[in-house]
């Protein structure tokens, strides 16, 4: 399958997002008339180099799923711009969209929802060749073979149904369907937080192995901070829409410079009985991304909100080399 | 702590689910015991019985096909195993209270969060019929809801899954019970969150001075909240010791493999340690030996053949496994 290959040069980025914004309007009242927006992905700026992993983290409803599942292009952004390979893929349609969409894969969280339960193993993974045009009747479910066996898979698991697999297993079905096209990018949305730790391990191994080995590009997005952090080489944590820090994973466990990203890390229950460190505890529940507040989105829950923060809405910046903070404190 | 008498005494218990006319049991044989004011953390991963044990200590275990087979459920030196449904009435929600993990289903929709909470006074305390009211305003307060006047007369769903947790331990603790018996109580709340309710729930642990059996998958609570832990896999308990040696002596392969298994902030391990295979289901658990032999490390031939029994290895630390088992030949073989 011929691709364009109008890139002017091959830059180090594989995905650059800009500004990006995803708003879910609010319809009420008798003529169903727009209300307000669920701002549910509020500008955000990020880029992910080739054969990285970027770790996106972030409490339920601070738009990390948002995020990934925008800039897979399976939902309309509201604005900004994706670059793919440095070429816009904000506004494709039709073929242009279904032909990118070999390049993007997925992994989604709930591997009980997202096979086919009416579907045999071995056709779930080769639907995506067959959708492609990819390989022959016989060499096709050689190739899924080998997957099946590349995921850690028996061969008669071809035969089998979904439900016959545990959680874990069906993970493996799950990777090895975004796998069967070599995408370049694989986002994975909460790729393990539906299996228990003994299982979650085996998940996580397995996903490393097969990045290396495919060179791959990963855009893992999880709620376990320490999940991501061993898994990613750098890590955004989202808060209510925005992107508060970005930074090497070493970084943002070592020295985390937003509020947030250090009440989060503090929050974390150490598997350490002799290290009880001392606690920022948050107050509050996350606001409403339907109407969220003036200034920081951060500053109603933040220890350490100064009077302007309720005014003026910080932007990222960079505070040290491929460090960058959205907090006053640091401006 | 430990010269005093216990206030739950588990002894035995086996706790069988009738599956097309078979009976298989997904709490075999396991005894521990709760003293006084101590917090125990019952940990495992899903499908090891952790629920299941601690709905047949207070008997909510399903009609139809649940039942406990043999053991012993011993509160205060009483055994509750066969009380009436009347006479656990009388106890459930008084001596005994529970949280749930999911806040959401815990709690009626159709009823207002002042009306939950003045049922559990009215039925469990002689409380002045125009005190209830204020007693539960009070109770809302001392979980740290802000506007308890005005959630009174809320309904759940106008509530957060932590405000919602936070009621359901307000319920709890409005009879000063003796036994908390909370089951994943934070599992389906965020990070920042959780750390909320553990403080706080260490806060009302000691203010009521009860005992607090909680059961979780996450090591990390295990260690921020236990005194004790009885570590379980597919319905035994394989290791039961303090918090302390649980994290730097533990003993029974299962323990070990999923301590290392933990992604952690402070490691820098490429690869991390993992269990081969999965838990093995109800209906296909090994009819003999030991029931990790499948996926442990240093499983040996007699492990198919001889079932470990729960031994002491040194005081107050008990494994179930034949490398601590004096009475075999391989007793402490290098592990």
């Amino acid at each position: 399958m011929a691709k364009e290959t109008v890139k002017t040069e091959k830059s180090e980025h594989l995905l650059q997002v800009q500004e990006l914004k995803k708003y879910y309007p609010v319809r009420g009242g008798f003529l169903r008339r727009k209300v307000g927006d669920v701002k549910a992905v509020d500008n955000i700026s990020l880029e992910l180099k080739r054969g990285e992993t970027f770790g996106l983290v972030g409490e339920s409803g601070c738009g990390k799923s948002t995020a990934g599942r925008t800039i897979t292009r399976l939902f309309k952004p509201t604005s900004g711009n994706i670059l793919f390979e440095g070429r816009d893929i904000t506004n494709l349609r039709g073929s242009e969209l279904r032909n990118l969409r070999q390049d993007i894969q997925m992994v989604f969280q709930d591997p009980y929802a997202s096979l086919n339960p009416k579907m045999m193993v071995g056709s779930i993974i080769s639907e995506p060749l067959v959708n492609y045009g990819h390989g022959s009747e016989g060499k096709l479910k050689d190739e899924v073979m080998q997957l099946l066996e590349r995921v850690g898979l028996p061969e008669d698991a071809y035969y089998k149904y979904p439900h016959e697999f545990s959680g874990g297993q069906r993970q493996r079905i799950g990777i090895a369907r975004a796998l069967a096209l070599k995408p370049k990018l694989i986002v994975a949305d909460e790729p393990v937080s539906a299996l228990d730790v003994s299982v979650q391990s085996q998940v996580l191994n397995l996903l490393k192995e097969l990045q290396e080995e495919f060179n791959l590009t990963l855009l893992f997005i999880a709620h376990d901070l320490s999940v991501v952090k061993h898994m990613s080489d750098r890590i955004g944590v989202m808060y209510l829409g925005n992107l508060v820090e970005v930074a090497d994973a070493d970084d943002i466990y070592q020295d985390p410079k937003h509020p947030y990203t250090q009440a989060l890390i503090s929050a974390i229950p150490q598997p350490d009985p002799r290290n009880k460190s001392e606690r920022v505890i948050l107050s509050g529940d996350v606001p409403s991304p339907q109407n969220p507040p003036v200034g920081c989105p951060f500053h109603p829950r933040c220890p350490k909100a100064m009077p302007e923060c309720s005014e003026k809405k910080p932007q990222l910046k960079e505070v040290n080399r491929e460090h960058r903070v959205s907090c006053l404190l640091y401006e | 702590m430990s010269s005093q008498k216990p206030l739950l005494e588990v002894q035995n218990l086996h706790t069988g689910f009738n599956i097309e006319g078979e009976t298989h049991y997904a709490v075999k044989d396991v005894s521990f015991t709760v003293n006084p004011k101590e917090v125990v953390c019952i940990v495992g991963e899903s499908g090891c019985g952790k629920s299941v044990m601690s709905l047949s200590i207070m008997d909510l275990l399903p009609k139809h096909n649940g039942k406990i087979d043999k053991g012993h459920i011993l509160f205060k030196g009483n055994d509750l195993v066969p009380l009436t449904e009347e006479e656990m009435n009388q106890i459930r929600g008084k001596d005994i209270s529970m949280i749930f993990q999911e806040p959401m289903t815990a709690l009626n929709p159709v009823l207002t969060i002042g009306y939950q909470m003045d049922e559990v006074l009215f039925n469990h305390t002689d409380t002045r019929k125009e005190e209830i009211r204020k007693k539960s305003v009070q109770l809302l307060q001392q979980v740290g809801i802000s506007r308890a006047d005005q959630i009174v007369n809320e309904y759940p769903h106008q509530l957060s899954g932590g405000m919602r947790q936070r009621v359901m331990i307000a319920m709890a603790i409005a009879c000063q019970p003796q036994l908390l018996i909370a089951d994943e109580p934070t599992t389906a709340l965020d990070v920042t969150v959780q750390a909320q309710i553990l403080e706080l729930i260490t806060k009302i642990q000691e203010e009521v001075g009860m005992a607090m059996l909680l059961i979780t998958h996450d090591l990390g609570v295990v260690a921020e909240m236990a005194d004790r832990v009885v570590v379980m896999y597919a319905g035994q308990v394989v290791e039961d010791t303090d918090v302390d040696r649980l994290f730097y002596e533990p003993k029974h392969p299962y323990t070990k493999a999923l301590l290392d298994s933990i992604p952690r902030m402070d490691d820098h391990r490429e690869v991390l340690n993992t269990i081969r295979g999965i838990v093995p289901s109800l209906k296909n658990m090994p009819k003999q030996g030991c029931r990790f032999v499948d996926r442990c490390p240093s499983a040996m031939p007699e492990c198919t053949k001889i079932d470990p029994a729960l031994g002491e290895v040194d005081k107050g630390h008990s494994v179930r496994c034949i490398l601590y088992d004096a009475s075999h030949p391989e007793k402490k073989a290098e592990v």
